[in-house]
């Protein structure tokens, strides 16, 4: 029984960056799945978790490492792997039964057999009914299970699920879990393993028998962590809670070492995205009479509504700022975040911009040279160039952008989009 | 801060370039436009001279032509739109006019209304120089008003409300909302337009009708005048300062637009990759010349505020009595079924004047086999352009060096390559039955293909994804995803391609080189003889048969197809 349907052997992959170099994302990963697991992998924005199930199921080959599935070398598209997307990728074109179908038309089996198959899948995803609806017609959810039946209707040995359920409403991907366990638990689909790709901690909880954790930058396994649980789970039980946090102090401890207390971040530094008033609100839920300054980060992120994708960077960006620390699971807010939050909208303008200048050396740079520069204008590019010493082109107009609005913010400096220039005007003011 | 503030406002280095592009262009424009009203009685030739020294200064003139045409075509599309898009009874009339005009060959306005302008403007060149402005005008204006009325009709909810609420009145809700709205596909439709326009700028310089044969200086008839004197290297240069002109209308004009445009989109996200133009990031960096524009538009606001302010519009204002109403739409309706059935009598009247009945069936005939020639040659194009498009689509950075390449392509006006065509045709006795209809679509395949890759490279590459895990491939891929996701942006290269191929059927069907004529059968060459001959009544039927042709072709056929593709085959 426990053989090993899938193993991939010191996976990596790099993209080109404009100077020609190399981009890792992906940093000799190890994982092996056996037959009846359901693994989760879990990575905030970056990790390259994406990628790797791209690799996994051919859509993308990686530099060096190999996939065996069933002990053969993937290069392609694999029979007995299917996908599901988290955008849904139906064909707008086709009615829920053609896309259904489609990918039996791919494997060329006769049409009577076809319609039978397709119809069954419909039937057990609980579609009958809509066989004949174009996607446009459904729900976000009856298109997920359009999605669901599509990938089920291949009888695939291994599901592979790219955030299937986090462009679904909160009740909505909750059902759909549910049903999705529902037939794998009857032994209802002949799927013989899982794997998930998700950035909610407790849909990972819920769903994995195992979880794996990728670090950024380059995307690593970090750690692995069992979740020996039976289905059906309780989310409210004390050992699903402890997992969960358990599963955030492993996701939380790594990168508070990289951006170490108190001290200016370099140029090389991947601000962030966090805009101001995420951050703001943050805050201020944390100073409220709820959390007292203090907060448990996944009880934090239930009442807030973030998945970690929104709140890890909120978190960075707060600890690089000074405005709170994030221990052993839990955020705490600093006298700086304290402060801030006590102040009135210009107070705290000034509050953010003296740390912002003195813990971000990119501000800090911007602010300068603008500073230098006759007639105080700068264009965008000149800072693009520095950064791309660092970063891909995209990543670095992402940091700048970062960057430009926390300054904006500040009032360090103004920005005129669609000039592209950095200056000291102050818009509000006419001279 | 007082050094600082002398310091911001002197100018700097964007500054004079910027200064220096602008003063070129008002040059340009004195020393072309002062040559446009010269006297001039009908009969006389305009010396013309192959010197290649000329050709700067008719390609100038040609330009200067353009720029009227395309400041016309801007003038009636705010007003026609405007009107048609506020008044329901205006709009139940001019939106369909509006549509047949765009149906009505540009070369058979020309022929028809040459003779008038120049009795409109006695013993002056001027009446020549609006005949060929006109011609360029009616290949422009109908397309963009038809744009403008469009974006005006979908103009958000909200945002009337907003302005509603704010008090605007009809004037600054115009400006502030209406025209911002519209705007960016009105400088992509507007960009197409003078793309086309550059055509029929060429064509209209050397114009024909009866005794009337006038040559207005420009490149158009500088190659005419090269292949009554068969001379291909000067037509050689003709291409060489043509390609140049389009280069620089490309950069100066159609980039620059394209981009400044991007800011009046309705979206609050940015789209992944805008278009930029370098000329356009000059203008932005360029500080005092903002400054100064900045001061030249706050002075005009303040000009604005003075003109009295209409009180908000309420709901109840309106409350004519209803039977005034209906009275008043009887009257409306009636006027325009008598002006219909006048209209179309004029039409029979003239024609059968003019034309034997029998000739009216053969002049069907001959538009049945334009039509064929169409068809086929839009099939061709479709296999050539299609998969070469769907194919530079997928891969973003070939799309992104092709693309501007296919928008070149489909500016340079293609009748100036005939005379190469024709050489070779005459050269090797080829049939002009045949080899005439590649030349109708030479210049208009360029849509086919620059859509294509527009709509390949807009497929998500999930879908591309998520048809790859489920194993389609080869021509599977191309059934069920590439070809359905491609077909609304086929179709509409495909629509503009196929007007553009007509028009061109009346130049494409009759070619020459020295005294040699070639002539293909169907209804282009049917147009061109007659208008060579100056018999209205003939002019009149062929242009009305070709304007039917295209009409029901429309209606028939590409509306339906595009209907279709836009409900199921939209992806987004």
């Amino acid at each position: 029984m426990e053989t090993s349907l899938l193993v991939l052997k010191n996976i990596c992959k790099s993209f080109k960056k404009t100077g020609g170099e190399e981009h890792l994302v992906l940093d000799k990963v190890n994982l092996t799945m056996k037959e009846g697991e359901i693994v989760a992998l879990l990575g905030r924005s970056g990790s390259g978790k994406s990628t790797l199930l791209r690799i996994i199921s051919g859509l993308a080959q990686p530099v060096s490492g190999e996939v065996l599935y069933k002990g053969k070398i993937v290069t392609g598209a694999v029979k007995g792997l299917a996908m599901v997307f988290q955008t849904f990728a139906l064909f707008p074109w086709f009615t829920v039964l053609e896309n259904v179908e489609l990918g039996l038309k791919a494997l060329g089996i006769p049409q009577a057999e076809r319609g039978r198959r397709a119809l069954a899948a419909i039937d057990l995803i609980g579609l009958d009914g809509f066989e004949s609806a174009y996607p446009k017609e459904l729900s976000g959810g009856m298109r997920q299970r359009v999605g669901f039946a599509r990938a089920l209707v291949v009888e695939p040995t291994i599901l592979l699920m790219d955030e299937a359920f986090s462009a679904l409403d909160v009740l909505t991907a909750e059902t759909l879990r549910t049903d999705l366990i529902e037939l794998w638990l009857e032994r209802r689909i002949p799927t013989k393993a899982i794997l998930l790709v998700s950035h909610n901690i407790e849909e990972a909880v819920l769903l994995a028998n195992r979880i794996v954790i990728l670090g950024t930058n380059p995307g690593t396994i970090l750690s692995e962590i069992q979740i020996p649980l039976a289905h059906p789970r309780d989310r409210e039980s004390p050992i699903f809670r402890k997992l969960v946090d358990d599963v955030y102090e492993l996701m939380t401890k790594r990168p508070r070492n990289a951006a170490s207390k108190s001290e200016t971040v370099p140029l090389s530094y991947r601000l962030p995205e966090a805009p101001i008033n995420q951050l703001a609100g943050l805050m201020e839920a944390l100073a409220g009479e709820l959390y007292n300054g203090r907060a448990d980060l996944p009880e934090l992120a239930d009442q807030m509504g973030f998945g970690i994708e929104e709140l890890f960077p909120l978190l960075e960006a707060l600890e690089i700022l000074s405005l709170a620390r994030t221990e052993e699971g839990d955020v705490e807010l600093t006298r700086f975040g304290k402060n801030y939050v006590d102040a009135d909208i210009l107070q705290r303008k000034i509050i953010f911009a003296g740390l912002v200048i003195q813990r971000v050396a990119l501000v800090a740079h911007i602010r300068h040279v603008i500073d230098d520069r006759p007639g105080n204008r700068a264009p965008e590019e000149r800072f693009l160039r520095e950064l791309e010493d660092f970063f891909s082109e995209e990543e670095a107009e992402r940091v700048l952008l970062v960057a430009i609005e926390w300054g904006r913010y500040a009032e360090l400096f103004a920005y005129k989009e669609d000039a592209g220039i950095l200056s000291l005007e102050n818009p509000g003011k006419k001279d | 801060m007082t050094e600082n503030k002398i310091k911001k406002s002197a100018p700097n280095l964007w500054d004079a370039s910027a200064f220096m592009l602008v003063m070129g262009l008002v040059v340009f424009l004195a020393l072309g436009s002062r040559q446009m009203a010269i006297p001039y009685t009908p009969g006389d030739s305009i010396p013309l001279s192959l010197n290649l020294e000329y050709l700067p200064f008719y390609a100038m003139r040609t330009v200067v032509r353009m720029i009227c045409a395309l400041l016309c075509s801007l003038v009636f599309t705010f007003t026609y739109a405007t009107v048609a898009a506020k008044s329901l009874r205006a709009e139940a009339l001019m939106v369909p006019l509006l549509d047949i005009l765009q149906s009505v060959p540009v070369l058979g306005f020309l022929s028809i209304t040459v003779t008038g302008f120049i009795a409109l403007f006695p013993g002056n060149l001027l009446g020549v120089e609006m005949a060929s402005i006109f011609a360029i005008f009616t290949s422009q204006a109908w397309n963009m008003a038809f744009s403008f009325y469009q974006s005006l009709k979908v103009v958000p909810k909200e945002l009337k409300e907003a302005s509603q609420l704010f008090g605007l009145s009809p004037w600054q809700k115009f400006w502030k909302l209406e025209a911002p709205y519209a705007t960016p596909n009105l400088i992509w439709n507007t960009m197409m337009s003078v793309s086309g326009g550059w055509f029929f700028v060429v064509a209209s310089e050397a114009i024909t009708v009866g005794k009337t044969s006038v040559t207005l200086p420009g490149i158009g008839s500088y190659v005419a005048l090269a292949i009554q004197d068969k001379k291909l290297s000067a037509i050689g240069f003709a291409l060489l300062t043509m390609l140049i002109v389009i280069l620089l209308y490309d950069q100066l004009l159609f980039r620059p637009m394209v981009a400044w445009a991007e800011k009046f989109k309705v979206e609050l996200s940015e789209s992944e990759n805008p278009p930029v133009s370098w000329v356009l990031t000059l203008f932005q960096r360029a500080y005092f010349l903002r400054r100064c524009v900045q001061k030249m538009t706050t002075l005009s606001h303040n000009l604005m505020e003075r003109v009295p302010k209409l009180p908000p519009l309420t709901l109840t204002s309106r409350t004519t009595s209803h039977r005034f109403m209906k009275v008043e739409s009887i009257i409306w309706y009636a006027f325009l079924v008598v002006s219909i059935l006048f209209g179309f009598l004029m039409l029979v009247n003239f024609v059968i004047g003019g034309v034997d009945r029998s000739e009216i069936i053969n002049v069907f005939m001959l538009g049945f086999i334009t039509l064929t020639r169409v068809v086929i040659l839009l099939l061709l194009a479709c296999l050539l352009w299609v998969p070469l498009g769907v194919l530079i689509g997928l891969h973003p950075r070939w799309a992104t060096r092709v693309q501007p390449l296919a928008q070149f392509l489909a500016a340079f006006p293609a009748n100036l390559l005939f005379p190469v065509a024709i050489f070779l045709m005459v050269r090797y006795h080829l049939s002009p039955e045949i080899w005439c209809a590649p030349l109708m679509i030479l210049g208009t395949q360029w849509y086919i293909l620059f859509n294509v890759i527009a709509g390949a490279s807009a497929i998500p590459n999930d879908l591309i994804e998520a048809a790859k895990n489920l194993g389609l491939s080869g021509w599977r891929l191309w059934k069920y995803l590439l070809l359905p996701a491609i077909l609304p942006s086929l179709l509409t290269g495909l629509v503009t391609a196929s007007g553009g191929t007509w028009n061109a059927s009346i130049v494409a069907e009759v070619v020459s080189w020295g005294s040699t004529k070639l002539i293909a059968t169907g209804l282009g060459s049917y147009i061109a003889q007659w208008s060579g001959k100056g018999d209205y009544p003939h002019i009149v039927l062929g242009i009305a048969v070709m304007s039917l042709y295209v009409v029901l072709f429309n209606r028939l056929f590409w509306r339906r197809l595009y209907t279709i593709s836009q409900t199921r085959y939209r992806l987004d």
